[in-house]
Parts: structure tokens; sequence; C-alpha cells
């Protein structure tokens, strides 16, 4: 076949493109120092961003929605969330990574080479073919599960402070939680927001030490402990969260006009569900020491194998040792003659 | 007309009440990193879907009132106006796909 006819079966999709040595899903701290280590080897790492999202599942992840990263080694005077996301993708794209900014939807491990499929792709043509593939998509904002937050979603009950702070200036919010994402929402919310009510299940907080000396060191911060949330009030817009104490039983209302929920995250795993080992909670298993999962050449790292660090330098620090494994694993599979 | 059009609070009652076509509003802040994301992908629908639908955006920076009117509380927002009547409202961030598919019935 001559090259015309090769370039022009290649553009109607009927030959597929050679496979890559590594494809990365997901392009956080995990996703992106993978992208960086794979790029400077040489593998040539296709790395599928995601999509736009409000939840933090997107491309450059969870920092995303956030504002000041103050434990990020390297930054002294800390540095903002997206700012920080752009450096680890411009560092990877120097090395070449290259980008799309897709999210992959269904996946077969079955044989090699791997395959991958994006949203919209229903046929039996994969959007790509992998050799090795680097999962790091992340994890994402748990909601409380109640019925009235489809309907309140944007109408006073937020997944993301950064974006919608604003809309509240001068008025009284809650935000539900007690671990660090929760402090730093409240703190920012302060800006705007005249009170800021922390509704927290238990009757001490989870957050890291310097984020509860800052919370409580906040005349806008008050707190409401051992209480949860079970429904948000409100036809229109929030105008209120019903609460009960978990010791008495007790419920009452609050009056409000916008709820933050920040109770913990859950891990982005749902399509590899009966394809790679997960702990019940749905975080993935991978071997001790290293990001192999139990399917060979797939490794895993960042949030969505880790449900005990989960902080940006621990992704990121998982993220190169998924490159090194996939990159020793393609060697080795090259040495024995079947790369 | 293919593009975006730079709504304020001056020219949003105008533009969204008088127009024949279906008017989008995408309220968006400068602050807002979601709303940056998605502001490539309403500028190719603009250009793919000018014909269907007239693509504006409105800075609640500078036109906080009209936020607060239109109940906007997140960021960003996207409202579809037919006949100046807020028609379809689409909160966060999508993809291209999912856009396309909550627009169908004006496309």
């Amino acid at each position: 076949m001559g090259e015309a006819a090769t370039a022009r079966r290649l553009l109607t999709g009927t030959v597929s493109p050679a496979p890559h040595d590594v494809v990365i899903l997901g392009s956080g701290p995990a996703g992106l120092t993978a992208a960086i280590y794979c790029a400077r080897a040489n593998l040539a790492p296709l790395v599928f961003e995601g999509e736009p999202s409000s939840t933090g599942d997107q491309p450059g992840g969870q920092l995303m929605i956030t504002t000041d990263v103050e434990n990020y080694p390297g930054f002294p005077d800390g540095i903002m969330g997206p700012e920080l996301m752009a450096a680890f993708r411009a560092q990877a794209a120097r090395f070449g990574a290259e980008f799309r900014t897709e999210k992959v939807v269904r996946v077969d491990f079955s044989e090699q080479p791997y395959r991958l499929w994006v949203r919209g792709e229903a046929g039996a043509d994969s959007a790509a073919r992998a050799r090795a593939v680097i999962v790091s998509t992340g994890a994402r904002s748990l909601m409380l599960g109640l019925p009235a937050e489809e309907r309140l979603i944007g109408r006073g009950l937020s997944t993301c402070a950064t974006c919608d702070g604003f809309f509240f200036r001068g008025r009284e919010i809650a935000v539900v939680g007690g671990g660090d994402s929760a402090m730093e929402e409240a703190l920012f919310l302060t800006k705007f927001a005249t009170k800021v009510t922390v509704i927290h299940r238990r009757d001490q907080l989870r957050a890291s030490k310097i984020m509860q000396d800052r919370a409580f060191a906040s005349d806008r911060i008050e707190f409401l402990w051992n209480h949860v949330v079970t429904d948000i009030v409100g036809a229109e817009a929030v105008e209120g969260v019903q609460v009960r104490h978990t010791e008495t039983g007790a419920e009452r209302i609050l009056p409000l006009a916008g709820v933050f929920i920040a109770i913990g995250h859950q891990p982005n795993t749902d399509l590899f569900q009966g394809l790679l080992g997960m702990k019940p909670n749905g975080y993935l298993v991978t071997e001790p020491g290293s990001t192999r999962t139990n399917v060979p050449g797939v490794f895993a790292c960042g949030d969505a194998q880790d449900d005990v660090y989960r902080q940006a330098v621990t992704a990121a620090g998982s993220g190169c040792m998924a490159a090194i494994d996939a990159e020793r694993w393609l060697e080795a599979q090259h040495d024995s003659g079947h790369g | 007309m293919a593009g975006i059009t730079t709504l304020s609070s001056a020219t949003f009652d105008e533009t969204v009440g008088a127009a024949a076509k279906p008017v989008l509003v995408d309220f968006w802040a400068e602050w807002c990193g979601p709303c940056k994301m998605i502001a490539p992908v309403l500028d190719e629908l603009a250009n793919e879907h000018g014909d269907s639908i007239t693509f504006t955006k409105l800075n609640v920076d500078e036109a906080p009132e009209v936020a607060r009117r239109q109940g906007v509380m997140s960021i960003p927002t996207l409202i579809v106006f037919k006949g100046g009547q807020p028609s379809k409202r689409i909160v966060g961030a999508k993809s291209k796909a999912a856009l396309l598919e909550d627009l169908a019935e004006f496309l």
C-alpha cells in the first residue's frame, strides 16, 4: 500500500495508529509527573488529560479548584493550584508528552496491546492502543447523597468554593466536613461570607494542626460539632440546612444562603470495576512498594490508589514510581521478545 | 455570525430580550478555573452553531446585579434565553459532547 493510501486509511479510521508504549489516564500531579518521566525516557507518552468539569475530576485534577498550595515543596511563598498544574503540564509537554483533552470511558486489558475508548466512540475502533497503561484518574469530592442536592446544585449548593464564594458576599453559609479541605474552604469563604458554620459529625477535626489553628482563630468561623446534615431546604435556592445531633438525634434547621460540601473523596475508578483489583472503597490495589496492579503492564498512582496520604506531593512521587515501573516493564517485555 | 458577543449590564436585557434566535449567556469570571476551561469549548460551539444560537458571555465581576437577578450562584453557569425567558440552565463545566447534548433542543 502506498503512503498516500495509508494516510487516507489512517484518516478514515480503518487502520489504527501504532500502539503507544505508554498511555496515561488523568493529568493531576500523579499523571503529569508520570508524563514528565516517561517523556524523558523517550516513551512518547499519550496523556488523556480528562474533560472540563467543576468537580475536580478534570484536566489538572483537584488542585484546579483550589487556591493557595502552601505545602508543595519548592514554593516557600505558596503557589496557586492552577498555576502549579499549568507548570507541571508545560514541563511534560516540553519533553514531548502528547495531550488529548478527553476522558477514557472504557478499557480492554484482555490482550496486548491494551485498548482504550473515549466518550462518543461506541464503535469497534478504539481511541488508542497501549503496551503499558498508567492509571492516575484521581478522586472527586463526595456529595451527601441527598435528593435535594440535584435540585440545588448551583443554587446555593456548591462543590467549588473558589468558583462560587463570590456569590455569598455578606451572606451566612456552611461548610460540611472536618478535614483539611473543609478548613481550607471555610477560611477561603470568610473573604466573602459574614459567617461560616463548619458542620462536623465528630467533636474534633481531622484537619492538620496548622489548618485547625487558623480556623479556630477566625472570628467568622463557628463550629457545630456532632451534627450531620439530613436535608438541604429551599425550593429555588438554598434557604437552610436541616441538621441532626449525632447523639441526641435532635433535628433543627439552620437558615443559610449557601452550603459547601467537603466531606471526603471517592476514587475515579468506576471504569476499572471488575478489571483491576480494588479495595471495597474503590481505591485500586497496588503491590506494596510498587505501582503494579494485578494486570501486567497496568500501573496505578496518585489518589486513585491512595486512601491514606492523598497529597499533591505523594501523588507526584507515586507518578514517578509508575513511570519507572512502566519503563522497566516495557524493557523486560522487549528483552523477552514479547515487545 | 460566529463568535462570542461580550455582554454588559447595559446590553444584557436588550440582547437577550430582542433576539429571534435563542441566546446563550456564559456567566463567568477571571478567577474561575472551570470557566477558563470551557471557554475554548464555547468558542468552538459558537463557530459551529452560531447560526442556531447566539453565543454571549457576561463577566459576573462587572455585572453582579445581572447574575443576582438571574439567580446565578455558581459559575460557570450557561443560561439559554428564548424570547427573553430563561429556557435552559447548565451549571458547571462540561465537555463539548455533554454541552452539545444539553443544547440539542436549540440546534
